[in-house]
């Protein structure tokens, strides 16, 4: 009860604030709609489908972009992470391709290959990937070489070094890594589509903006952090039971 | 006498540095019998380590050659266990499936129906029973190395390899610990091999006392322990017992001096 009132606290504040700048009129009424016409907004979009199909085309497509970028950056991250001459040689290489973001590929990506879903998948898998790697390469770095050690004298083979103590240790940095690609695939996901698309979260805030349609704007933004947290969340739940051995540092 | 189970041959190691070849062991040479306990002593950071890494296959000599029953020694094996200072318990795994894990791999010609007995008599030996589903992350450093040694002693090696077991402890965990070592030794009969750098528990837990020379490591003395098992707390109150601590002190605190002067000059 106390924590539900926690989480809630902070919500119920952003919301009183919106609130108070509204009725001083801080802020202009046909600039920034109320709490309750977003939300009735929000509603009324829902009821007619748009929204709802908005919501699902950026998931699917974030969806689609992070898995295939975590299931390439998990090996590759690993043979990085585990062969150290590799590192030294691929590392410059990595970091360069990470620190351009995503978004400013974007007129590249469109000029290659157009505006259609293979050219959103592809930058998000840029981003997811980019992303992915390096968390997986530092975190199998940083796996002590004492449990390899301690297994083979126990009499593992290397298939039983990788399945029985590889394999659990890379757990947790391949949760990480699928997190973090998460966030930043949602971030140039919207950013494509308010480029270019049709339809998705992105492609709403942007015909909305043009038509100065406010309080669907701020539906938009809303929606995208809602499906942000709530993927956090569920990824953090999977995680939470995948790497319950986990020592932290205690709540 | 019955032939050495081990034997070290004339054998070198140097590393790669930054700087040229390192030799960490020079011309060694040791025999070790069936049911021997061999306590290493010497400054520290000379290559104690690496006679260790030696025996247990992680590390080949660069000249030389170390011997199990007259076989070459080419990499870890079942027949030796290994325990380490920062006891390298898995966490994800409980201690039950700690316990287990070398019984449960290919090479182990454990039959499954044995499983749970060997499970329960290790877990009562180190009295982790109760502790038997937890996750490591709830158990106290000496708990981990009671782990650390149930797992090892679950695949009844020959030998036991122990580098620096204890040296993380606290006083009384550690004292508890080497009783609790010698205990078991009495029903397992095991060839150790123990690093360390307390004299007293070198002496205490040991048949012989091999002294090791400041880098590179050379034997310098081997003095064998003239005391019996089992052993009692109150022998390390006996005064011919302080008397050998005292001498073997002395002759580890010279190579000790030997090796500063030794760095003095390289700076």
């Amino acid at each position: 009860m106390k924590k539900i009132f926690l989480i809630a606290t902070p919500w119920i504040l952003i919301i009183c604030l919106w609130y108070l700048v509204a009725w001083y009129g801080l802020v202009s009424a046909t600039l920034m709609p109320r709490p309750d016409q977003v939300g009735a907004k929000f509603i009324e979009l829902m009821r007619d489908g748009r929204l709802g199909h908005d919501i699902l085309v950026s998931t699917q497509r974030v969806f689609i972009g992070v898995v295939l970028g975590i299931v390439v950056a998990i090996p590759v991250g690993f043979l990085i992470g585990w062969y150290k001459s590799l590192r030294i040689f691929l590392d410059p290489l990595i970091n360069f391709f990470r620190a351009l973001p995503p978004i400013a590929l974007i007129p590249l990506v469109i000029i290659y290959f157009g505006i259609d879903e293979p050219a959103k998948i592809i930058i998000l898998f840029y981003a997811s990937f980019f992303a992915g790697v390096i968390v997986m390469y530092e975190g199998v770095a940083q796996i002590s070489p004492i449990y390899i050690k301690v297994a083979k004298t126990l009499g593992a083979s290397d298939w039983e070094v990788f399945r029985k103590v590889i394999i659990p240790l890379t757990t947790p940095h391949i949760l990480t890594a699928f997190r973090v690609a998460l966030g930043v695939a949602w971030a140039t996901l919207v950013a494509s589509e308010l480029v270019a698309a049709q339809h998705g979260l992105g492609a709403l805030i942007q015909s909305a903006g043009s038509y100065f349609q406010m309080d669907v704007i701020y539906v938009g933004i809303i929606s995208i952090g809602i499906m942000a947290l709530f993927m956090d969340l569920l990824l953090r739940k999977i995680g939470a039971h995948l790497v319950r051995w986990q020592e932290r540092v205690s709540a | 006498m019955s032939k050495p189970r081990i034997q070290f041959d004339s054998v070198s190691v140097s590393f790669d540095t930054d700087s040229g070849p390192l030799k960490v062991v020079d011309d060694f040479t040791l025999g070790i019998n069936e049911g021997d306990f061999i306590s290493v002593v010497g400054p520290s950071g000379c290559g104690k380590t690496t006679l260790m890494n030696l025996i247990a296959g992680f590390v080949a000599p660069t000249k030389g050659v170390v011997t199990l029953d007259g076989q070459k020694i080419e990499g870890p094996g079942r027949e030796r266990g290994v325990i380490f200072q920062e006891y390298g318990v898995f966490p994800w795994l409980t201690v039950e499936q700690n316990i287990l894990f070398g019984l449960q791999l290919k090479k182990s010609e454990i039959n499954k129906s044995r499983y749970q007995e060997i499970l329960d008599r290790y877990l009562k030996l180190m009295g982790l029973a109760e502790f038997a589903k937890s996750y490591p992350k709830v158990l106290s450093g000496g708990m981990r190395q009671r782990l650390a040694i149930a797992r090892a002693y679950a695949v009844n090696p020959e030998f036991l390899l122990m580098d620096e077991p204890f040296g993380a402890l606290d006083a009384q965990t550690r004292s508890s610990m080497q009783n609790l070592l010698l205990g078991t030794l009495l029903t397992e009969k095991k060839t150790v091999m123990l690093i360390t750098h307390s004299v007293e528990e070198a002496v205490y837990l040991a048949s012989k006392v091999v002294i090791v020379t400041a880098r590179p490591t050379r034997i310098k003395e081997i003095i064998e322990i003239p005391f019996g098992f089992p052993r009692q707390e109150s022998l390390k109150d006996d005064s011919e017992f302080n008397k050998l601590k005292a001498r073997i002190r002395d002759s580890v605190m010279q190579e000790y001096d030997h090796q500063q002067k030794l760095l003095v000059q390289t700076v």
